[in-house]
């Protein structure tokens, strides 16, 4: 397993990557995928058991579902660089003809990819399925999940909130992206949402505070205590808080920076703040 | 032949901004609602100017049709604004049953519509939203060509009593139908006069339509271009007197052929008149990512389109 030094060093290639794919087609939503790097990394380096050859049933691994959809860039970057597809591959997100759509898909059969996202809020339905699938099949392995803070305004995440505890499903670990902001501003302006943890806690998940999602080493602990948290009756949430654009000072807390790419010299600057570390693709 | 010029392409969602600003000075029973995408439905100005007429409802379309129907009990006269996807399918049953069924007078606008939203792929890349609406009893749809078709419409639909669709796009393309137009919901324009074919056209194509008819005028082919900006209901009228005169038909639009303009204009055909028929619409696929223009020309949505299309028809006769 890598150590510390070798995740944040992959951390900081992948904010590279983010920054150069968003960039190279002047679309795409770096501040969300900047901000969930660390847990990303973690994730595919460290905490999820992961077979080496994807294939589209898992069996005999865990399972990661991205309900927030937009923040491709992150996920195709860790994919690639976690050995699913070339790294050069990168290199055509959002083009015509690309496997790596603007939202992730299965339609074009990217490997690592499970279901469709980019409309938001269904992502907890889908994992809950597939780890109600995982039990049936008498799978004991773990289905994870990252949905926006802003995402949960969507009720349907509600309704599966509800269905996981009811129905014990307590092979999952849900992550919220706790970066306090969304597109038409912070999440306390567009929507309060009030005490997310009461909300969980109320619905019967069992919650797992990261208080620095930005953080490789607090990422690590927060996640292996979710994990010791499964198989006891009740579906496992962590509240990982993140800075939206973190690792690039100028895009840093600020909703700015959600789905609108850098200019050329933003991006000098934000690749200046974030040296190469395991080679660009 | 008569020709139109672009007087500066813009979006046709800022259409819909300026004619909601509008709105805002002009009825004060116009209220707006809108679902985290403020920027994206240039609804700013109408909060700037009217913060307490204005609803952020954050992500959450399913409750923003919910409210904006529950606001029309006591007059007020709600415009929903999201993406056309989320304004559709996302939210067809609390469309269907507390708006349509119920005969609320709100008005479902619907920015990014079909494939010109570009990059962010088919997720968000709507082609079935003319079809799930034109389908719901006492809805009407409509899909405006240019900004200034857009702003018309969107005033018009303040005055219009009941549930309507009103679908618009992101890029910005040419400006060209009046500024001071009076749009009346439900009656087909004109835009050129032929004999050989008719070429019914709704939203982006519209312009593409007229640039087809351009080349094909150069190719002795004369083609009269209707813009079909209300989907539903149809201007039977103009397309029966249409394809009497030129005995064929193209249709073209940023949607499915399923579902489409084309199928309704087929009805209308095979039931008073029928004639050849060549349909311009993406074949029941859904989209990709990649910039407008790439898309509109992979998925034979522009004027090399209609011209194909039309030459194709009219050796049909
Ligand atoms: C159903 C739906 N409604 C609206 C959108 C448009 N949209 C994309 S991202 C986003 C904001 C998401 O906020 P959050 O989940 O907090 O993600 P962050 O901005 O922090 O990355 C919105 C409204 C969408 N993709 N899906
Ligand atoms: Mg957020």
């Amino acid at each position: 397993m890598p150590n510390t030094q070798q995740l944040q060093d992959l951390t900081t290639q992948v904010r590279r990557d983010i920054l150069r794919m968003v960039h190279k087609v002047n679309s795409g939503h770096p501040g969300g995928s900047l901000g969930c790097a660390e847990f990303f990394v973690s994730l595919y380096q460290d905490i999820m058991d992961r077979n080496d050859t994807f294939d589209m049933d898992g069996i005999g691994e865990d399972l990661f579902f991205l309900s927030n959809g937009h923040i491709s860039p992150v996920y195709y970057s860790v994919l690639a660089r976690s050995g699913y597809f070339p790294v050069d591959e990168l290199n055509t997100f959002r083009l015509l003809n690309s496997r790596l759509q603007g939202h992730p898909t299965t339609h074009d059969g990217l490997p690592g990819v499970r279901i469709a996202s980019g409309s938001l809020g269904q992502g907890f339905s889908v994992a809950l399925g597939a780890a109600q699938s995982k039990k049936l099949n008498g799978d004991n392995h773990l289905v994870y999940s990252l949905h926006g803070d802003g995402e949960l305004q969507e009720g349907q995440n509600w309704e599966g909130i509800m269905y996981a505890a009811g129905n014990k499903v307590d092979n999952i670990i849900s992550t919220i992206d706790l970066n306090g902001q969304q597109i038409d501003g912070s999440t306390d302006v567009v929507l309060p949402m009030g005490n997310i943890r009461a909300k969980f806690e109320a619905f019967g998940w069992t919650v797992v505070d990261i208080e620095n999602g930005n953080d490789i080493t607090a990422v690590l602990e927060g996640m292996a205590k979710a994990k010791s948290l499964t198989g006891k009756g009740k579906p496992v949430c962590v509240l990982l808080k993140t800075i939206m654009g973190n690792g690039v000072d100028f895009m840093m807390h600020t909703h700015a920076w959600h789905g609108k790419a850098p200019n050329d010299e933003q991006l000098a600057e934000g690749l200046a703040q974030n040296a190469e570390t395991l080679g660009d693709y | 032949m008569k020709t139109y010029t672009n007087t500066g392409s813009k979006d046709t969602r800022s259409g819909f901004g300026a004619g909601l600003t509008e709105l805002g000075q002009t009825n004060e029973n116009v209220v707006a609602l809108c679902a985290d995408l403020i920027g994206s439905l240039k609804m700013d100005d109408f909060k700037a100017n009217h913060p307490e007429r204005f609803f952020q409802v954050g992500i959450a379309e399913a409750n923003m049709i919910g409210l904006a129907a529950g606001m029309t009990i006591g007059g007020k006269i709600p415009f929903t604004g999201t993406f056309a996807n989320f304004s559709t399918g996302r939210v067809y049953d609390q469309i269907r049953q507390s708006v349509a069924y119920s005969g609320k007078n709100v008005k479902i606008c619907a920015s990014h519509a079909g494939l010109t939203l570009g990059e962010d792929g088919a997720t968000h890349q709507i082609l079935e939203d003319i079809g799930l609406m034109k389908m719901l009893p006492e809805m009407t749809v409509i899909n405006t060509c240019d900004y200034n078709q857009t702003k018309a419409a969107t005033i018009a639909l303040a005055k219009h009593d009941g549930p309507a669709y009103l679908r618009f796009g992101r890029p910005k393309v040419p400006n060209f139908t009046p500024e001071d137009q009076n749009f009346e919901i439900g009656k087909a324009v004109q835009l050129t006069e032929g004999t050989d074919v008719t070429i019914l056209a709704t939203g982006h194509l519209v312009w593409e339509a007229l640039e087809a008819a351009k080349s094909l005028h150069e190719k002795g082919i004369s083609a009269e271009v209707i813009n079909i900006h209300t989907i539903k209901p149809l201007d039977d009228k103009a397309i029966l007197e249409s394809v009497a005169k030129t005995g064929c038909v193209v249709s073209a639009e940023e949607h499915n052929v399923i579902g489409g303009l084309g199928e309704s204009v087929a009805r209308v055909l095979s039931q008073h008149k029928p004639a050849p028929q060549e349909f311009v619409g993406t074949q029941d696929t859904f989209g990709e990512s990649g910039t407008s223009d790439q898309l509109m020309d992979k998925y034979g949505l522009n004027a090399k389109a209609i011209i194909n299309a039309s030459e194709k028809v009219i050796k049909r006769k």
